[in-house]
């Protein structure tokens, strides 16, 4: 039987610009609010895993030791797009669960300032150019734009809409309505990066970047950091009670990667694996949708929350519009989704991401998370997914 | 006349135009990139196959902010073909007008000339336009 899992310490900087900061400041920053928040110190954390997309390959979790305590313990950097900071935390369940490790540091970090539409485009051009085959397609020539889009907006923007011609009652006004609910609530949310409310009508009237999704229906990019102390049943016991009081358990931690899928070659296909990750993790906590108290998912389009309300089961199947339709995603609804403000105006910084939800949950499940604290919050859902694809989907409870 | 090559391998020039998938001949699946095994199910041996012109709009975006040298607005589709197979293109002769464009509006291949190399070598794309020609057909 593998050890239980639980979340004693996590953190967040607040989401931003930090021009001045470097990806190791704010590293270090949430790691060690992570570690003061589980009354430990780096002395005794056995493993690390730090994910850091755009420095993937720079050892980002060595430098930060060299930063806050160098003990010689293994160090995982990890990369898997927007799922990366999730991957992190997992990779420290992992080595819980295996019994190598009794206590771990997952940190979850990006610094992008402003980095425009993500996607695979706009390479340099040769000074003499000729056509010649490239890839697996035999590409001659750059095809983003001419045969369609793979840039992030319009992919999810195409997401929606296939969402919506399989669907009844789903439109661009269904679309924006998620927008105007998370632009609502991170103005409870002292740590967003945008806290501002807008009306529907603002939302839909916003400039247009990929219809349906306007510029208040896509996530900014940002800065920011969050991290999480991790350790096993056995080692709680061992605890202070008042880490044992405040400790949330993981009762699910699971990821998942593209069944293939008619249409998968064609755009990415967020919704198989995300039913997938979700069917498993239900099984594996023991819970149904019906037992959950909040949901943070990955809304970095409005157009990709609507559509995981069915791929995790919060609506009936088809239902999706209806579901916001009757405000039931809302923070007084009967399945409170992104009361952090979501991707969509908490901000996104991509390796950040996926502890990031995982703070907002433990926090509501310790009742310590103030204004917007959603009242006897006992069991709790996040889910990312990094485009390509790596979906992960985390159960707390408590 | 200019010599001309398909934009993809997957897109074969001649008359008519066609798009062509590689097809596992375990299970059926049709794939457009070079493929090593079999994504679905692990099978080897593929023959190439012809896959219908014609298909309908099963999604749509209109592309508003695109990156730089990318002629704005566009839509940007994905058509599914009579025989299911999925494909990525732009719609070509709509209105960049969510009003002009219906999910499941019937189109069929075209092919334009996309791009001119410095020795003269067009670049030919393919996107698909709406089946009785026309503007988009779905104000009703
Ligand atoms: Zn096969």
């Amino acid at each position: 039987m593998p050890e239980d899992v639980w979340i004693i310490g996590a953190s967040m900087t607040k989401f931003g610009r930090y021009p001045d900061k470097d990806v190791l400041d704010l590293a270090a920053e949430a790691a060690l609010a992570a570690l003061d928040d589980s009354s430990t110190t780096i002395a005794d954390i056995q493993i690390l895993a730090v994910g850091c997309l755009f420095e993937a390959n720079a050892m980002v979790g060595q430098r930060l030791l060299s930063q806050i305590g160098q003990t010689g313990i293994p160090v995982y950097n990890v990369a898997n797009a927007c799922a990366t900071g999730a991957t992190a935390l997992r990779t420290v369940i992992m080595s819980i669960k295996a019994g190598e490790s009794d206590i771990g540091l997952a940190v979850g970090v990006e610094q992008m300032g402003k980095a425009g539409l993500l996607g695979p485009a706009g390479q340099g051009k040769p000074k003499r150019k000729v056509f010649e085959p490239r890839g697996r397609y035999g590409a001659v020539t750059n095809v983003e734009g001419v045969l369609g889009t793979q840039l992030m907006p319009g992919v999810f923007a195409q997401a929606g809409m296939e969402y919506a011609y399989e669907n009844e009652g789903v439109g661009f006004e269904q679309f924006a309505k998620v927008a105007e609910k998370n632009h609502a609530h991170s103005t409870l949310n002292p740590l967003a990066q945008y806290q501002k409310r807008f009306t529907l009508d603002e939302v839909m009237s916003a400039e247009m970047i990929a219809y349906p999704n306007t510029l208040l229906m896509c996530c900014p990019t940002g800065d920011g950091a969050a991290a999480a102390v991790v350790a096993s049943g056995t080692k709680l016991k061992s605890m202070p009670l008042e880490i044992q009081r405040r400790a949330v358990k993981v009762a699910a931690s699971v990821m998942t990667s593209d069944p293939w899928a008619e249409g998968g070659q064609a755009q990415p296909d967020v919704n198989t694996l995300t039913r997938l990750a979700a069917a498993r993790a239900y099984e594996e906590a023991g819970v149904g949708p019906a037992d959950l108290d909040l949901v943070e998912l990955h809304d970095c389009f409005a157009t990709a929350e609507l559509i995981h309300y069915d791929n995790l089961g919060l609506c009936e199947p088809g239902g999706a519009g209806e579901f916001i339709d009757r405000g039931a995603p809302w923070r007084d609804g009967s399945i409170p989704v992104n009361v952090s403000g979501g991707l969509l105006s908490k901000g996104h910084p991509l390796g950040a991401t996926g502890i990031a939800n995982v703070y907002e949950v433990t926090q509501h499940l310790r009742g310590e998370a103030a204004e917007r604290q959603i009242e006897g919050a006992r069991v709790g859902l996040t889910h990312v997914i990094g485009l390509g694809s790596a979906c992960c989907v985390h159960i707390l409870t408590r | 006349m200019a010599k001309q090559v398909p934009i993809v391998d997957y897109l074969v020039l001649g008359d008519p135009p066609r798009l062509e998938v590689s097809t596992c001949t375990a299970c059926g699946a049709g794939f457009f990139d070079r493929r090593i095994r079999c994504g679905r199910c692990g099978g080897r041996d593929f023959e190439r196959r012809v896959v219908p012109a014609t298909g309908i709009v099963r999604t749509f975006t209109i592309v508003h902010r695109a990156a730089p040298g990318t002629p704005t607005p566009y839509v940007s589709a994905v058509v599914e073909l009579d025989d299911g197979t999925r494909v990525k293109a732009n719609l070509l002769g709509v209105e960049p007008d969510p009003k002009a464009i219906t999910l499941g509006m019937k189109v069929e291949l075209a092919t334009f000339v996309a791009e001119t190399d410095d020795e003269g070598t067009e670049a030919v794309a393919f996107g698909f336009r709406p089946l009785n020609g026309g503007k988009g057909f779905s104000d009703a």
